[in-house]
């Protein structure tokens, strides 16, 4: 069952990235890469069409590479949930430099709104508690937007921030599926060659 | 804590470690394996290596993803049965034409005790294949340097998607009774 307290999707996306503008931003796949997208698309937004599981450990190898840059991982909870080990193979590592957002409806969107784990009992911030990340949050309001990005940008370990939101479909706005163009994109911005 | 003496791992495992440390490679990410025991131990000891243990191998496929974006390489150590962990996840590499190295040593080959070993072993080389991986093997200790050294060329010079596998015979036959 969802808390009644749940915010639009895409508002606390907007929000959120317009808070922290240098952002290197991963993605999720399905309705985190379209919110992401839908809030202006950048070149350092990594949007993922598949991989299912994977956005936390990418968001993990890009923190570790680039420590002089904030990480901000941008998911779904089944997206999430799909890769729930990362959370202590984030946990063992502890880069200051990595955040992840949950947006979490308590459902898998894109295939037809099933109910997931989230909606049947997993504690997600609990998750992250027992994995060895104690700075996990829960933020239920859009007032709560900037007080979150001062966290992320305060850079002082990793956070899991679990973002309530509402279990609805906003417009379908679509990222660019073609994955060489945005991971050629995303290192030309980070000033890297291709090889 | 178990001070082992480096010198002490077979030649080639420090070969393997010469390989990673001369090609620039930052980020060592692995489930363990004995095979892959000195590297491991080295990548934890060296200070311009960040080690990373995984819980599950297609972890370490999405990590090696995330290095390359932030413009370091990084390689993935598993054991064969851990290539049919990552299937799915092969395909963010295809689909972002990213650079990958894997090393994995093989179980279910040679002197094999366990037969559970068996089917993903046998499948291991296949199941790379089918996921665009390009497969080498080496199986003679005098080898391990040129093959590892001429795979992480291919992946970090050419942008491809290489798997070394070391045979079993080469890690040699597993002690299973413990006194």
């Amino acid at each position: 069952m969802m808390n009644s307290q749940a915010m639009d999707r895409r508002a606390f996306v907007a929000r959120l990235i317009e808070a922290l503008p240098d952002a290197l931003i991963v993605t999720g796949l399905g309705s985190s890469a379209y919110d992401v997208f839908a809030a202006g698309d950048r070149d350092r937004n990594f949007y993922l069409w598949g991989a299912m599981g994977g956005a936390t450990p990418i968001g993990l190898g890009l923190a570790l590479a680039r420590p002089d840059q904030q990480v901000v991982v941008i998911t779904g909870d089944g997206e999430m949930l799909m890769g729930l080990g990362s959370l202590a193979t984030i946990a063992a590592k502890q880069p200051p430099n990595l955040t992840l957002v949950v947006l979490d409806n308590g459902h898998y969107g894109e295939t037809g709104m099933q109910r997931s784990h989230t909606a049947l009992g997993t504690d997600l911030v609990a998750v992250a508690r027992g994995c060895g990340l104690p700075q996990a949050l829960v933020c239920k309001d859009l007032s709560e937007c900037e007080s979150v990005a001062q966290r992320i940008q305060a850079r002082q370990g990793p956070l899991l921030v679990q973002a309530k939101v509402l279990a609805d479909e906003p417009p379908r706005v679509l990222p660019p599926r073609d994955g060489p163009f945005i991971k050629n994109r995303f290192r030309a911005a980070l000033g890297l060659q291709p090889f | 804590m178990n001070a082992i003496d480096p010198s002490l791992a077979p030649e080639w495992q420090q070969a393997i470690f010469r390989v990673l440390k001369a090609g620039d490679v930052r980020q060592v990410a692995y489930v363990p394996d004995a095979g892959h025991a000195h590297v491991i131990r080295c990548a934890v000891a060296d200070p311009d290596i960040q080690d990373i243990v995984l819980t599950t191998e297609e972890e370490g496929v999405a990590l090696a993803c995330g290095a390359w974006l932030g413009g370091q390489r990084a390689v993935l150590l598993m054991q064969s049965s851990g290539v049919g962990n990552c299937i799915n996840m092969l395909s963010l590499l295809q689909s972002t034409d990213v650079p990958f190295l894997t090393l994995v040593t093989m179980r279910g080959e040679h002197a094999e005790f366990n037969p559970w070993q068996g089917p993903m072993g046998r499948s291991t080389q296949a199941a790379l294949e089918l996921m665009g991986v390009h497969v080498v093997r080496a199986s003679h200790a005098e080898e391990v340097e040129e093959v590892v050294s001429a795979a992480l060329d291919e992946a970090f010079r050419a942008g491809g998607r290489v798997a070394v596998l070391l045979s079993q015979r080469l890690i040699g036959r597993k002690n299973w009774e413990r006194k």
